[in-house]
């Protein structure tokens, strides 16, 4: 279906459910009960999950397949993002056009930059890719502040061009939309004390969302997959079989690049404001550890470690103190004390070290991320059904 | 006129002289065996004749062609395919997945930016991956990874590999260096049974004897960077300048 | 040419941070093969060290002090801190005054320790690893370890000064022969600076002239062959790691009055000492200090007025600038070895 295989087929299909009803899954608890903190379907996460999830799946492309660690990502979704605002502020508020200009000079971006970085391989590689970054990042900072809008970034203004949009009425602001229809605009649906949020920016942006994941599958099925694969295996091989490695890797760099400048773009899309920190290195260690996190080198995994750790940056930052007593309330007051004198370091505006702490404790044990793990634990209960299966069956001979 | 024209090749490492004055001409569908010493030069001729070193004089034609500051994928798209002392395999791959880049190399050349298609449902490739690895008897063994199989078979891939390019001039670096007496007749046999069934010329450096008096039509022995002596293999066994080599490195 | 010395001497202070980390980094990697991302954080706890023991000096009771009244005439109540009652007042101060310098003394055993421990227990493990899962675990690390400090000091800068002997600037051009006035330079930087080379010194000597440092050396060059010869090289390596973490720390002791102390302060250098050790060459001690200084000088000339009318922006972006031209055309590094982590 689709030219995939049934299990890829299967796969998109989940991802697609999930995505699509992510507005009530995310939102289990009902309003106003004490676990409603816990619910992650508001528009805002939904769409960091999605958007995030396409900056991942794209540099997966290339540190998953080839082995090349891009230690500068965060600088080409950077450059998406103002090449998505000036096309809505000089040309239209439609976010479609805004997008293709983000993926096109985002794509150029990575041209460039991979043309040269990709000379060098290895720990070396990494460094060019930071040091094009943090230039990148610098220099949005400082010189161009003229594009760039220096430290306060960009955003949409009244006086903007628009050239293709009609004037504003009086009081209206310009909003990013797809032919007219408003990005924050949300549908709301309140069933019993739930309340389900129905955003058109999420959905806009989940729908392309699943269209990079088909994409990326294709990528990985393909003979141009397979020899990403083979560089990363053996390039030594791979060149005295007649085949030259460095198109293949800029290819792939390049593509993931226009992966980034996508997220990049649809950031805009969604709260039509840019600022340099998106370009700072740490947002480079930050998809790192999302696709390392889910699972470099497989198709779901970046999308669940993007998913994850927006979901801690966003729900386990908001734990505090108070919260806690709450919880632990029916414990005796010392024990109530101890127990989130334990835990407090680890929540709230520590978030960070729990997600260090996962992080190493994942490259540690488990290489290959979450997807690793869930196939080890599928693993241990196949065996345990195939034990009970010989063990049933045995008497019957 | 020899499919591979080796002219006045010589190399410098800083103070060391690697190669000097080498002529050689490998003949069309013959096995040539290059055997000598230790250091006496032999890899450093082969790193010549596929890209990897450039030498600082004379030249290296194949086919009527400089192979001279060409890269390596250039000199194999060329037609000249090399198998690695230690094996050199794709080991995260499978080794239906291993079969397969050599053929996709044959097809689409250097590079093809193919990034759509399904891999499963190039027809052609696949047949033609399977086909080989039927014939080299690894067919059992396509859903592998390639890094799990014995070195026999990881040498046999290797070899299965470069074969599928179809290549005119095959490379063979020490085949059986470091392998237990069965499977260096494994690899023997092999390499005769390819040699008889194929329109193929083979250049092979070894050390092992036995190796070389089972499979070369023709032998040159290099020492200290010089061809000392080319003939049949029946005349080399005896030969004094060759025993002097051999037994001045014993000494 | 006083404004060239000028800058050269700015370029001095971070210069000799980034010799320091990039020697540390260079030692971790020349040794265990190992790309050690944790390295800044060592730098930042280092630093962190001095701001911990000023306030172990500082720490303090409450007396109410009968002879001083507030403004409403009550008696005024005054922190004591306890290091008066062991030293009496003036010692008392001093101490405190003193508290950088001293903090070395406190953060040598505190960063071997912090330095072995990681070895042993994380590092260790991932000697046959890619480098790429190196880099991984240790980036890991640099969060887990800059998150905790954060916790315990929060996220603010945290003023640590130097001694008040050295808190001014002199007239460093008048002592150089310069018309006066034209060369101010801060005390502390000059002792930094003198710090770093004593510190650097030490450690070349170290590795030329002692029996423990000579094999060392052998292992950098050629682990397994010094393995086979019986040494444990394990250990010394292990040894080597701390004294590569007690390097950064000291290197973070001192730079703490010049730059106040920050939870992020180690990534903020790391990820320039890396630029520095690529520059410099991957497994070379001297590229490493080298490329240091070089690049430190560099970012302070690009500094200059008179090259940022020209050049707008380029103090920013110098360093990263120059890391990728020596990159592209001296793959190697300026004084790197061949076969080191070329594949």
């Amino acid at each position: 279906m689709l030219g995939l295989t049934k299990k890829d087929y299967n796969l998109l299909l989940i991802v697609a459910c999930l995505t699509m009803l992510a507005p009530f899954i995310l939102n289990p608890f009902p309003e106003g009960s004490g676990l409603a903190q816990f619910n992650a379907g508001y528009p805002d996460l939904m769409q960091r999950f999605v958007i995030f999830g396409i900056f991942a799946i794209g540099f997966n492309i290339l540190f998953g397949l080839t082995g090349y660690l891009s230690f500068g990502h965060a600088a080409f979704l950077g450059v998406g993002s103002y090449a998505a605002i000036w096309m809505m502020k000089l040309l239209t508020t439609n976010v479609i056009p805004a997008m293709i200009l983000a993926v096109a000079i985002a794509g150029a971006f990575a041209l460039l930059v991979g043309y040269v970085s990709l000379r060098r391989s290895g720990i070396y590689f990494s460094i060019l890719t930071l040091a094009f970054a943090q230039m990148s990042y610098a220099l949005a900072y400082s010189v161009l502040t003229p594009i760039t809008g220096g430290e306060t970034g960009l955003q949409l203004k009244l006086d903007d061009a628009r050239i293709l949009d009609g004037a504003l009425g009086a009081g209206e602001q310009a909003r990013a939309n797809l032919f007219g229809l408003n990005m924050s605009s949300s549908y709301e649906l309140s069933v019993g004390s739930w309340l389900f949020t129905f955003n058109t920016g999420y959905y806009i942006a989940a729908v392309i969302m699943l269209l990079a994941f088909y994409l990326a599958i294709r990528i990985f099925r393909s003979p141009f997959g397979l020899m990403l694969r083979a560089v990363k295996s053996n390039q030594q091989r791979l060149n005295y079989t007649g085949l030259n490695p460095r198109p293949y890797t800029l290819a792939a760099f390049v593509i993931s690049g226009m992966y980034a400048g996508l997220a990049g773009g649809l950031m805009v899309a969604m709260d039509t404001q840019v600022g340099p920190e998106r370009m700072f290195w740490t947002a480079s260690g930050e998809v790192v550890l999302m696709t390392i996190l889910g699972g470099a080198g497989t198709l779901i995994g970046p999308v669940l470690g993007a998913g994850l750790i927006k979901y801690m940056e966003n729900i386990l930052s908001k734990i505090n103190s108070d919260i806690l007593h709450t919880w632990f309330a029916f414990l005796p007051d010392g024990l109530e004390d101890f127990i989130i004198t334990l835990i407090y370091p680890f929540i709230g505006k520590g978030w960070h070290l729990t997600l260090g702490i996962i992080f190493m404790l994942v490259v540690i044990f488990l290489p290959g991320g979450l997807v690793e793990g869930g196939q080890r634990i599928a693993k241990l209960f196949k065996r345990k059904d195939d034990a009970e299966d010989t063990a049933a069956s045995t008497p019957a001979e | 006129m020899g499919i591979l024209e080796v002219k006045n090749v010589g190399k410098r490492f800083g103070g060391l002289q690697a190669l000097n004055e080498v002529n050689l001409s490998v003949a069309e569908n013959t096995c040539h065996a290059i055997i000598g010493p230790n250091g006496a030069g032999k890899s450093t001729l082969l790193n010549c004749f596929v890209g990897k070193l450039i030498p600082d004089t004379g030249s290296v034609m194949f086919d009527g062609q400089s192979v001279l500051g060409r890269t390596p994928y250039e000199i194999n798209q060329m037609g000249i395919s090399r198998v690695f002392q230690t094996p050199e395999i794709f080991s995260d791959l499978s080794v239906l997945e291993n079969m397969m880049i050599p053929v996709l190399a044959k097809r689409d050349g250097a590079f093809r930016m193919h990034a759509y298609a399904d891999m499963m449902s190039e027809k052609d490739i696949l047949e033609k991956s399977e086909a080989m690895l039927e014939d080299m008897g690894l067919a059992e063994k396509r859903g592998m990874q390639a890094s799990s199989m014995s070195r026999g078979d990881k040498r046999r891939l290797e070899i299965a590999m470069c074969l599928s390019q179809e290549p005119r001039l095959l490379l063979l670096d020490e085949p059986t260096a470091g392998m237990a007496r069965a499977d260096t007749n494994n690899t023997i046999d092999l390499l005769k049974q390819i040699k008889e069934e194929r329109d193929i010329t083979i250049a092979i450096i070894e050390h092992d004897m036995h190796v070389v008096f089972s499979l070369a039509d023709r032998i040159t022995v290099l020492a200290q960077g010089t061809p000392l002596v080319e003939d049949h293999p029946e005349n080399i066994k005896g030969h004094p300048k060759v025993r002097e080599a051999y037994l001045g490195e014993a000494a | 040419m006083d404004a060239i010395v000028l800058q050269i001497l700015n370029g001095l202070d971070k210069g000799s941070a980034y010799a320091l980390i990039a020697l540390g980094l260079t030692l971790i990697f020349g040794t265990l093969g190992v790309v050690n991302f944790a390295h800044g954080a060592l730098f930042m706890i280092g630093a962190f060290c001095a701001v911990t023991l000023t306030r172990l000096l500082t720490w303090s009771h409450t007396i109410i002090d009968e002879t001083k009244t507030d403004f409403l005439g009550n008696p005024l109540k005054v922190d004591v801190p306890y290091i008066y009652d062991i030293f009496g007042q003036s010692t008392g101060e001093a101490i405190i005054d003193w508290a950088v310098p001293l903090a070395i003394l406190f953060s040598i055993p505190v960063m071997l320790l912090v330095g072995v421990i990681m070895e042993r227990g994380l590092i260790k493990h991932f000697y046959k690893r890619p480098h790429a899962d190196q880099i991984l675990v240790t980036f890991g690390l640099a969060i887990v370890l800059q998150e905790i400090v954060k916790f315990y000091y929060g996220a603010n800068p945290i003023p640590t000064p130097a001694p008040a002997v050295f808190a001014g600037s002199f007239d460093f051009g008048a002592m150089l022969g310069f018309d006066p006035n034209t060369i101010i330079y801060p005390y502390w930087r000059l002792v930094y600076f003198a710090f770093a080379a004593v510190i650097i010194g030490a450690v070349f000597a170290f590795l030329q002239f002692t029996t423990f440092g000579m094999v060392v050396r052998a292992g950098m060059a050629d682990r397994e062959t010094v393995g086979l010869l019986g040494i444990n090289i394990d250990k010394r390596f292990t040894i080597m790691f701390g004294i590569a973490a007690a390097v950064a720390g000291m290197a973070g002791v001192m730079y703490a009055p010049i730059n106040s102390p920050n939870y992020h302060m180690g990534m903020d250098f790391l990820v320039l000492s890396f630029v520095v050790v690529v520059v410099g060459g991957m497994g070379s001690l001297p590229g490493a200090v080298l490329a240091g200084f070089l690049l430190g000088v560099l970012e302070s000339f690009a500094s200059m007025a008179q090259v940022l009318e020209f050049l707008p922006g380029l103090n920013q972006i110098i360093i990263y600038l120059v890391a990728i031209i020596i990159l592209l055309t001296r793959p190697r590094g300026l004084m790197g070895r061949k076969g080191v982590m070329e594949d």
